[in-house]
């Protein structure tokens, strides 16, 4: 007979895309906990306010925001497929194509996001025009 | 599973009836859900409009949110995001507290502090956006 593997789930997609949900999640949290700070720097004055966001306009934060955006994404995504998976009945069953699906779909939207979220960057760091 | 380990009641009959007090978790359960599917659309239409559209965060100073906040729909569409995140993410917070923090006194303390830092967040954010002043100097 042949070995019964210790677990369906550890090491596989299952508990993969768990792990990548967490991470996502708790990085997406502490972003939104600076992110309603600098904010409220309006209630201070147009001075400190603009001065905090010209840095999100540097290369370095650019970069940043596009990784804050990509794990938004990917919570976003494997959030809709958890959903499927708790109430489409067929959900469990397609758990894994629904990972692939969603991974597809995360690279198709990261690609022009990537182009789109960085042109300005670019153009200032090669001069662009 | 290993032999050394025993499963937790719940697991040898995970459709028996719940002997608990409460549904508190079968709400935050469904919340996750709820305020996920909206959340969806709150947050990347959000990034879309703050990160892409017409010259992304290039365009983005004091007199850009003054704008926006001008109007009521943006209001609610900021508040309804903020309150949904925070409570959203505090709650999911609460779960990898509940999972990794073994100790009694380590756990009752971090989600008290994650209470605490919930609780000002949102409400810091909410007078943010109601009491906002246009002609601040």
């Amino acid at each position: 007979m042949a070995p019964i593997p210790a677990t369906l789930y550890r090491g596989r997609e299952g508990m993969w895309s768990w792990v990548a949900h967490r991470i996502t999640g708790v990085a997406v949290f502490f972003f939104l906990f600076v992110h309603v700070l600098d904010t409220a720097l309006v209630r201070v004055s147009p001075e400190d306010y603009n001065a905090v966001i010209e840095s999100y306009k540097t290369p370095i934060v650019n970069f940043l925001e596009v990784g804050l955006t990509g794990a938004v994404l990917y919570h976003a995504l494997n959030g809709i497929r958890l959903i499927l998976v708790d109430f489409w009945s067929k959900g469990p069953k397609y758990h894994r194509v629904m990972l692939w699906v969603i991974s597809v779909i995360w690279i198709v939207i990261m690609i022009p996001g990537f182009y789109f979220m960085t042109k300005h960057t670019f153009e200032q760091m090669f001069g662009g025009n | 599973m290993s032999d050394n380990q025993t499963p937790a009641p719940a697991l040898l009959n995970p459709r028996s009836a719940r002997s608990g007090k409460n549904n508190y978790e079968l709400y935050s359960w469904l919340f996750m859900r709820i305020s996920g599917i909206i959340l969806v659309f709150l947050v990347l239409g959000h990034l879309f409009i703050m990160n892409i559209l017409d010259g992304g965060v290039q365009r983005i100073n004091f007199g850009f949110v003054a704008g926006r906040w001008a109007s009521p729909f943006w209001q609610v569409w900021d508040l309804l995001q903020l309150w949904l995140a925070m409570l959203h993410g505090g709650n999911g917070l609460r779960t990898i507290i509940n999972d990794y923090a073994e100790n009694d006194r380590t756990r009752s303390f971090l989600k008290y502090l994650l209470l605490v830092t919930v609780v000002f967040i949102v409400l810091l954010g909410t007078l943010v956006i109601f009491t906002f002043d246009p002609n601040i100097s």
